[in-house]
């Protein structure tokens, strides 16, 4: 986006605005500080205060303002491949390189820039994303062979502003420190929940020819399913109490508290 | 990544002759390794046979043959099915844990039960394009001979290759006597016996397995076995999950009346394919499931290893992880 670029900001954006700054709302409108600017600023202003309300407001300001351009073309396609298939309920068809992952579609051509790019080798789980319901790695799927298929980002887990309760309860236990392997970790989680309800067992899951339905997630349980997705800032212990807590149903109290 | 042509195979008969047809080709199936090496510049197909969509991922009991009443897997089934469908985890529980003992959700999620077998080595050597590697460049040496070989083999090796296999599903479908089922262009059917399946290095490290190119796995096929009530899979590694072994055990026991009737040992880790300990599993053969018993065991086990400069702790490490996977295996107690 242009650093000049006029202002435009939508309804919901002014009323986010208007709660989280009130003071400087004229002079942002007034000067045209940028959309991406404003993220910016959010950051700096102590994420923790605001930390709900940015992540209301992620949701908002990373919607595009207007319709996206019909068709970001790279500069040459090799071996192109037609491919039809649906992120986050809404239909995509284009054309990409048979080289292209799933993970540099979502990103380069399709505008959601939720999915991370860590490692691109399969190691570190930035890049998950749910396809057909399960969770896989972005970086080591090919688009082209995506035909047919229902793609699930972090961007899509939220109904409109309400976040899916697994991203509530990351915020509340403060499941991040940068946050780059976030929504990996939430996508990931979300699929832990329901594969544990299904009755898929881990390797740490006792006497696997004895169970019958939902197996209960321990602790140990989350951590051996989680394992996937590597998080550097090391909040594992508020990774596995945000799952944790979404899977009992009990609220718990957080573990940090603002002091003064 | 190198320019490569996509093709969708849409039956079977299609998939094998395309690759067939195409000695740069390669089927593709989950892709967690094949597009890895990939993006190293290992592998460099100018083609990619996708076969994902071939259906062969039925998990069914076999009706006739040799191997009636035992189960054939689908060899383009999912890792996470072929682990938590009902027929594996009753009668074949080792498979299940063996297959969890690897990767994570995400990946098990996308590689297929055929796609594992064929899993390449990790060795750091193999992986560094600018390394020299027999089994990436035939010819070139082996850097981890004399480099850092602390994850190396300590069976079966030769001067051409030290690497060892990485799969763990294979190391309990060799301790299971599993039979691999494929088919080539021509609609042959032959099976492998996993014993065979894989190689061991000797002058030609470059090929992994005897499987022909343009050959597809179909099915992977367990015979009956009465070790479901006792086995374990014991996976050591250099953190609690989502790494590849240091060493495995897969260890699965038959007792009647306080004695051994039959027992199976496979290592994985240690070698360039799945490593059976037969005259262990011999020696426990009559025996007591007494711990003296299995050190004996596991002491000759471990008699033929010849470690590396920095992998001699494998020979203890294999010596103990033998014990436990017995141990785990006849009372169930894994703590």
């Amino acid at each position: 986006m242009e650093e000049n670029e006029k202002l435009q900001l939508t309804e919901d954006e002014k009323k986010l605005f208007e709660d989280l700054m009130p003071e400087d709302l004229d002079e942002i409108l007034d000067t045209g500080v940028n959309r991406r600017h404003f993220l910016k600023l959010l950051t700096l202003t102590g994420g923790g205060i605001l930390a709900y309300q940015a992540a209301a407001a992620e949701q908002v300001l990373t919607r595009p303002l207007n319709a996206p351009p019909a068709e970001l073309l790279p500069a040459s396609i090799e071996n192109g491949v037609d491919v039809s298939f649906k992120v986050n309920g809404a239909a995509k068809k284009l054309t990409v390189d048979s080289r292209m992952t799933l993970l540099d579609t979502l990103r380069e051509r399709l505008e959601l820039t939720g999915s991370k790019k860590g490692c691109d080798h399969g190691q570190c789980g930035a890049c998950t994303v749910l396809v057909d319901g399960r969770r896989v790695l972005s970086c080591l799927t090919l688009a082209a062979s995506c035909e047919g298929r229902s793609v699930k980002t972090i961007e899509g887990l939220a109904q409109g502003n309400e976040l899916h309760p697994v991203q509530a309860a990351f915020i509340k236990n403060d499941g991040f420190q940068c946050g780059f392997c976030t929504p990996g970790q939430i996508c990931s989680a979300v699929a832990v929940l329901e594969e544990a309800k299904r009755g898929e067992a881990s390797y740490v899951t006792e006497n696997v020819r004895k169970i019958s339905g939902a197996i209960p997630l321990s602790d140990e349980e989350i951590r051996e399913r989680m394992s996937g997705n590597l998080c550097r800032c090391g909040a594992y212990p508020n990774i596995v109490a945000a799952i944790r807590e979404v899977y009992s149903g009990k609220p718990v109290e957080p573990t940090w508290k603002f002091v003064g | 990544m190198r320019p490569f042509k996509y093709t969708n195979a849409k039956d079977v008969p299609s998939a094998t002759r395309l690759l067939t047809a195409n000695p740069g080709g390669r089927f593709l199936a989950g892709g967690t390794n094949l597009l890895d090496l990939m993006k190293e510049d290992v592998e460099r197909p100018n083609e990619l046979i996708d076969i994902s969509r071939l259906g062969l991922d039925q998990i069914k009991t076999i009706a006739t043959g040799p191997h009636k009443g035992g189960l054939s897997i689908g060899g383009l089934g999912k890792n996470t099915d072929a682990a938590n469908h009902a027929l594996v985890r009753q009668h074949y529980p080792l498979l299940t844990q063996a297959i969890l003992a690897g990767a994570s959700g995400q990946i098990r999620n996308m590689a297929t039960n055929g796609g594992n077998l064929l899993q390449r080595t990790r060795c750091p050597y193999f992986y560094e394009v600018s390394m020299p590697c027999n089994k990436r460049e035939p010819g070139t040496g082996c850097g981890a001979l004399e480099g850092i070989n602390r994850l190396h083999a300590i069976f079966g090796w030769s001067d051409k290759c030290i690497a060892v296999y990485p799969s763990d599903m294979s190391v309990a479908l060799a301790a299971l006597d599993a039979v691999v089922r494929v088919r080539d262009a021509a609609g042959q059917e032959r099976t492998i016996p996993f014993g065979d399946f894989h190689r061991l290095p000797g002058d030609t490290p470059e090929k992994d397995t005897n499987l022909n190119h343009g050959e597809l796995i179909t099915a992977i096929e367990l015979p009956k076995n009465n070790f479901a009530e006792k086995s374990y899979y014991l996976k050591v590694r250099d953190r609690a999950s989502y790494a590849f072994a240091l060493v495995s055990v897969a260890a699965a026991l038959e007792v009647s009346n306080n004695r051994i009737d039959q027992a199976r040992i496979a290592m994985g880790g240690v070698a360039h394919k799945p490593w059976r300990a037969l005259q262990a599993e011999q020696m426990l053969v009559g025996k007591e499931p007494t711990e003296a018993n299995f050190r004996l065991a596991a002491e000759a086990a471990m008699a033929d290893a010849k470690p590396l400069e920095h992998n001699k702790y494998k020979v203890e490490l294999g010596r103990r992880s033998i014990v436990r996977a017995l141990q785990v295996a006849m009372d169930g107690k894994r703590s």
